[in-house]
């Protein structure tokens, strides 16, 4: 594998900052691309001004109203116990999904790292749940975390723990209560562990063996050099993982939807958003709701989106 | 890598953490092919974990029967949308990277960011206007969908491929009289298929995997594989082992792509960021 950045690996340009161009071609130019910035303006900003719009209305039904309500739809949300366990089961969710996935993804590239024979091998198994959509997954997931934990009904997971004799790692899993939304975000790691593998490797990649070998000259452990030197050196890659990772799981939809159902214990913001829009028909609630996810992912990408791209202008 | 003694006779430890995890990355995978394996006869949640005694194929059959017809549908979804997506970033990456124009260091970001967004933001207006241009329910509607909102991160691997293409050779072209179409069509077209790969496979996975806008946009008879299995899971009627014999099939494409193109669709990954 090249030793790719992650992040948002915005190319750097390589030409001479200042071409000559031609003022005909520059039209051509922006004649080329104007399908697909007004396409992207029309279907992104447009939907999101109008979704804004539906947000402070008072739309309920099949028929479109924008009768203005100021903010009551937010404060209604505000105020609501389903959209309280939806933040409560983001919170869990995101820390058991980003955690897991820093720490497994970490583990294994430093474990790849060390220059073994099966590498490509390894590397390949931990990547493929990447190509497998989160509904075939989940459906499999669903069935090995089978919530029976009466020893006579045991299938799944807990059967495996029970023949292994691991018994006190019998669970509940998704049916826990308060902490059910856990079993879906390990679903979730097991998918996207080995996505973060691939950022931190190639990071250490990034990292030069003479620095490493300076370290050792200087009498220190390869556990001090992983903890001294190269853990600080990681720091852009754990960001770019953390804020990668962090968005997604505020827009986890799929994963749950397949592996159990729409359920309000395991409800969470994308999916009330969904069934309150488009089973219930409370238009304007669910434009809320979609208000208040975009600001959230807002929030983390475009500070990374501007840092990103104000690196690249730097050269 | 350049190795050292310590590291040599600490290598061997290492493949114990490995194997251990590799068991777990391999499990829903076992259980999905060892429970389509089984017989009617055999399946049974008690038995989860034991080997077939001899191999079945009822349950990829059953399975087969019911999502024969969604497999299809996902094909005809993706196909076009996976190749109308790579031209329009090509030519999206090609302009912003070679021909920039005043206002692309506004446009790019902006396109970028459209990657980003919780999709949930944008789904109301999306189905009133898909109603309104009466392409609510069909394929094609998908497939427009898939297409735009694979502009940025179409539009974003192949504006990183074109600008590690040095200047020198676009400017060589102009020199020789070259616009920008020819230019295009036979300088960088041509040596820009790694990238067509690369931006492929990647929206053929994410059209083929992606559940929320098939599920909102497509009627019954248009459903993708992925809406269909999430629905016979979602049933009673269909027994569990079907269930994971067409879990299996439902991923058999992308996974083969995978196997056989990982090297591309690893590049894509890299590049952009997860889409789903």
């Amino acid at each position: 594998m090249t030793a790719a950045a992650p992040e948002i690996e915005v190319q750097q340009d390589t030409a001479t900052p200042k071409r000559k161009r031609f003022q005909m071609d520059d039209w051509w130019g922006i004649l080329w691309v104007l399908p697909s910035i007004l396409a992207v303006m029309v279907f992104v900003y447009g939907f999101i001004i109008w979704t804004a719009r539906v947000s402070v209305s008072s739309w309920k039904g099949l028929t479109p109203d924008y009768t203005y309500v100021g903010a009551q739809n937010f404060v209604n949300l505000a105020s609501d116990r389903r959209f309280h366990i939806d933040v409560k089961n983001t919170i869990i969710f995101t820390l058991v999904f980003v955690i897991g996935c820093l720490l497994i993804g970490l583990g294994l590239a430093i474990l790849l790292d060390k220059g073994i024979r099966a590498e490509g091998f390894y590397r390949s198994l931990f990547l493929f749940p990447m190509a497998i959509s989160f509904i075939v997954t989940g459906v499999v997931w669903r069935w090995l975390m089978n919530p029976s934990t009466a020893e006579d009904r045991l299938s799944g997971l807990n059967l495996l723990f029970h023949n292994l004799h691991l018994d006190f790692l019998i669970n509940s899993w998704y049916a826990t209560p308060t902490w059910g939304i856990a079993a879906v975000a390990i679903g979730a790691v097991w998918q996207m562990s080995g996505y973060t593998m691939a950022l931190y490797l190639a990071g250490l990649r990034a990292v030069p063996e003479t620095l490493r070998e300076a370290a050792r000259v200087d009498g220190a452990s390869e556990f001090q050099i992983y903890t001294r030197v190269i853990m600080p050196l990681l720091w852009p890659v754990t960001l770019a993982a953390v804020i990668i990772l962090g968005h997604s799981s505020l827009k986890v939809f799929d994963l749950i939807i397949a592996m159990v159902g729409k359920q309000i214990a395991l409800d969470v913001p994308s999916i009330y958003m969904w069934t309150t829009t488009f089973d219930g028909f409370f238009f304007g609630r669910g434009a809320a709701i979609g208000m208040v996810l975009l600001v959230s992912v807002a929030v983390l990408v475009i500070p990374y989106l501007w840092y990103s791209l104000r690196q690249e202008s730097e050269g | 890598m350049t190795a050292q003694t310590g590291v040599h006779q600490s290598r061997k430890w290492v493949y114990i953490p490995l194997t251990m995890m590799a068991l777990f990355y391999l499990l829903p995978m076992f259980v999905m092919l060892n429970t389509g394996f089984k017989s009617f006869a055999e399946v049974s949640l008690a038995t989860m974990w034991k080997l077939p005694t001899s191999l079945s194929i009822e349950n990829f059959q059953a399975a087969w029967e019911i999502l024969a017809p969604n497999i299809w549908n996902s094909f005809r979804i993706v196909i076009p949308a996976a190749t109308i997506s790579s031209f329009l970033g090509s030519i999206n990456g090609y302009v912003l990277s070679k021909w920039k124009f005043k206002g692309a260091n506004i446009v790019f970001p902006l396109l970028l960011f459209g990657m980003f967004i919780p999709y949930q933001s944008v789904l109301i207006p999306l189905t009133q206007v898909m109603a309104w241009i009466g392409l609510g329910g069909s394929t094609w509607g998908l497939i427009m969908v898939h297409v735009i909102y694979g502009i940025p991160i179409t539009t974003l691997i192949f504006r990183n491929y074109f600008a590690a293409i040095p200047d020198t050779l676009v400017e060589a072209a102009k020199v020789d009289g070259a616009g920008i179409w020819q230019t295009y069509r036979y300088v960088l077209l041509p040596i820009s298929i790694p990238a067509f790969v690369v931006v492929y496979i990647w929206q053929f996975t994410a059209a083929w995997n992606d559940f929320l806008f098939a599920v909102l946009l497509t009627s019954q008879d248009n459903w993708p594989v992925t809406v269909a299995l999430n629905n016979m899971a979602g049933s009673q009627i269909i027994a569990w082992n079907v269930q994971m014999a067409g879990s299996f099939l439902a991923a058999v494409p992308t996974l083969l792509i995978y196997i056989f193109l990982g090297r591309f669709f690893l590049r894509g990954m890299m590049s952009g960021s997860l889409k789903e």
